[in-house]
């Protein structure tokens, strides 16, 4: 069996923001395929390390590859680091499919158009053939119906999933989720979850920041524990909520459950 | 005879009627009016976009830009424009070695308007730009899009609901700006109807008419913004 070719690799990654460091040295790999679900508590740097992944947030040190390839990094004056090839950053961004917390669907655009802009106006995509591919896409989450639908007249559910169709249609090399059901009421949060599990399933690289701690159990193949910045531990979903190692992890568990 | 006080003939569109030169005046006015409103948009833009993204000698240059147009009178600014405007523009054109040039009413109003309307402008676009939320940017970044690409699909389109109670202001107030030019002798609604006034002495009926006018150019250009405010905010839910 070949080894499986690395999507995002990130080294020894920390950001400070003015005093307090909030990533403080992390190093993650995630192999074609991978499902990582990141768990931790409030502050612990989730949302953080995930937005340095895309370089929405700089870090202040370390390196990101995605798919091998390094962003190059330059100082930015203010001792930490900022990309210094913006061409780079935009090629690379636009196949990697963010989610977020608050879907940030375009609200000046029905929800087709939010899936066809990026293919379209970034990628090139005709846009006959990312009309098509977006209507299946929509499909696919249940929203077809809704394509001609402006996003603030959806439920948050519906527009969560109509988020991950946009995220789809880029075709992205990997899917990074930022707490995709944190802002949604709990009636709803079953449908995205659905939505998320059959990628899952389907063997896509994706990096989940989530508060789902069963949901993570279910559908990722490596937990990351985040506390105070560092990884505190790792492993199958199996090892890290059925034989938890450090006590700060043992207490969260307990604490979520 | 006391029956006709007021002579409805003055107001024939043929002379010796005088409607045909007010509505050559209002014509004019609406030409002014549109053309310094476009210009003013366009520096609008421009002055927002520097004053929010632009480095701090742009944003310098946008402050006393915004600053010095708002502070003065617009009458002012109209006769400085206009009058120091043309004798600049005619002492560099000697000193290249042209001959004076003429500088048409027409394009001079347009110009004063658009310079006072791009400062208001700026400002109504900026607070605009602001209101839209970062979400909105963010996710634009995250897809991939450059700075500049993000304003042209994502940052300008979305911040337009937020901008146009402004900017319809800003556009009732420059077809009234036009009238200002009359003190620069350019053939504007008020100007013809001072003209007209002043040679038959009907003053009670041409500025009534005048009045008329500028009030039909308002209702019509509510109906307008209401169409263009209704599509902007398309994609916001009803207030329930």
């Amino acid at each position: 069996m070949t080894e499986r070719a690395e999507a995002i690799a990130v080294r020894d990654l920390r950001k400070r923001f003015g005093a307090l460091e909030v990533l403080r040295g992390i190093s993650l790999t995630a192999h074609e395929g991978d499902v990582i679900a990141i768990i931790g508590g409030s502050g612990s740097g989730k949302s953080t390390f995930l937005r340095c992944i895309n370089m929405l947030e700089t870090p202040s040190s370390g390196s990101v590859a995605i798919r091998g390839e390094a962003i190059a990094l330059k100082g930015d004056g203010h001792g930490g680091l900022a990309p210094s090839n913006r061409r780079q950053v935009q090629r690379l961004r636009a196949r990697l499919g963010m989610v977020f917390q608050s879907f940030n669907l375009w609200q000046h655009m029905t929800i087709i158009q939010n899936v066809i802009e990026a293919p379209v106006h970034v990628l090139g995509v005709p846009r006959a053939e990312a009309m098509e591919r977006g209507e299946a896409l929509l499909r696919r989450v249940g929203l077809f119906e809704k394509r001609d639908v402006y996003p603030s007249f959806l439920s948050g559910g519906q527009q969560q999933r109509a988020a991950i169709a946009r995220a789809l249609a880029v075709q992205p090399h990997a899917m990074l989720f930022d707490e995709p059901t944190s802002a949604l009421d709990p009636e709803l949060v079953g449908e995205v979850l659905g939505v998320i599990g059959d990628l899952a399933k389907e063997k896509r690289t994706m990096i989940l920041v989530t508060h789902e701690m069963k949901f993570a159990r279910n559908v990722a193949s490596h937990i990351v524990f985040l506390a105070q910045g560092v990884i505190e531990e790792q492993g199958p979903p199996e090892q890290i909520f059925g034989d938890p190692r450090s006590e700060r992890l043992r207490k969260f568990i307990s604490s979520v459950h | 005879m006391t029956a006709d006080v007021i002579n409805w003939g003055l107001l024939a569109l043929e002379p010796p009627g005088w409607g045909g030169v007010l509505l050559a005046g209002l014509f004019n006015s609406i030409k002014i009016a549109l053309g310094g409103y476009s210009l003013g948009l366009v520096l609008g833009t421009g002055g927002a976009c520097g004053k929010l993204y632009g480095g701090p000698v742009v944003k310098d240059l946008m402050e006393i830009y915004t600053t010095l147009v708002r502070a003065v009178p617009e009458l002012v600014l109209i006769l400085l424009l206009y009058y120091a405007g043309t004798d600049l523009l005619n002492r560099a054109a000697a000193a290249l070695g042209y001959g004076t040039v003429n500088i048409s009413g027409l394009a001079a109003g347009i110009f004063v308007i658009g310079v006072v309307q791009g400062a208001y402008a700026t400002e109504v676009l900026r607070g605009a730009i602001l209101a839209v939320p970062a979400g909105q940017i963010e996710a634009a970044r995250a897809y991939g899009m450059s700075p500049l690409l993000t304003l042209r699909r994502v940052t300008l389109p979305a911040m337009l609901p937020h901008a146009i109670p402004g900017l319809s202001n800003l556009w009732l107030i420059s077809t009234k700006d036009t009238a200002l030019l009359a003190v620069v002798g350019f053939s504007e609604l008020t100007l013809v109807t001072r003209q007209a006034a002043g040679a038959t002495k009907a003053y009670m009926l041409f500025f009534c008419a005048a009045g008329a006018l500028y009030l039909i150019l308002t209702l019509v250009s509510n109906l307008i913004i209401r169409f263009i405010e209704a599509r902007a905010r398309r994609g916001w839910a009803a207030p329930s």
